[in-house]
């Protein structure tokens, strides 16, 4: 199983993601997707501009995504991750897996999304609705003990 | 060896990218960022928390006790907020 890992700056179809993977397959039980939201903030937040380091976004992603299929049997793997600017409403993260069974594709989505999270070089700044520009996100205490689980 | 700096790393040093050669003493991440501090007041603000400054070496996370000999691309950057 090859996982596939893309970095972009475009949208993704999370439905069209999780086709792909069970396309034409009969061994597969399981598909879990996990998509990532930008959302308003409660109307505070125009809009998200995500920066991320090309070359180790692919790579960091490639490493968790190795970790995951070493630790769970998994039958397909996609993690798509978005640059740029990003608008309330739009995705920003997908992570897509499929398993024979439930609980590994379960298990191994929140994994990697734990991992993401803390691991993978990507930052994110406000744009505020009043048209200023906001602060960067702070990375949150509870994203780096996630980790602890695993 | 080729800096990189992202987020407001990047912003307050003015920069995203330089060639350094720092000295023969300068062999950790830890080091280094000592050594950048002293640069300047924008790397000096950039760095002033310097303890919580992430860093990769060649596109691996690194601890600041990790030594710089050989690197190629060195990185520095804030606490990662992707996802």
């Amino acid at each position: 199983m090859t996982p596939a890992i893309r970095v972009q700056r475009e949208p993704f179809d999370a439905t069209a993601e999780a086709s792909a993977l069970t396309d034409g397959r009969t061994d597969i039980g399981a598909v879990v997707t996990f998509t990532g939201l930008c959302r308003d903030e409660g109307g505070r937040l125009a809009e998200l501009n995500l920066e991320h380091y090309p070359g180790m976004a692919e790579a960091e992603m490639g490493r968790v995504a190795d970790e995951a299929s070493q630790r769970w049997p998994l039958l397909g793997l996609t993690i798509v991750h978005r640059y740029g600017p990003i608008r309330p409403g739009e995705p920003i993260v997908l992570v897509a897996t499929a398993s024979s069974h439930r609980a590994a594709a379960f298990e191994a989505a929140e994994f990697l999304m734990d991992y993401l999270k803390s691991h993978a070089p990507f930052w994110k700044k406000e744009l505020l609705a009043e048209g200023s520009e906001g602060d960067w996100v702070d990375a949150k205490r509870e994203d780096e003990r996630a980790l602890a689980r695993w | 060896m080729r800096a990189l700096y992202f987020a407001w790393v990047r912003e307050r040093i003015g920069k995203a990218e330089e060639e350094l050669a720092p000295p023969a003493e300068v062999a950790t991440i830890g080091d280094m960022i000592d050594w950048l501090k002293t640069r300047g007041e924008e790397y000096a603000y950039a760095f002033e928390n310097g303890r919580s400054i992430r860093a990769a070496i060649d596109r691996t996370h690194v601890k600041h006790d990790a030594p710089i000999s050989g690197a190629r691309e060195i990185a520095f950057f804030p606490p990662m907020t992707g996802g």
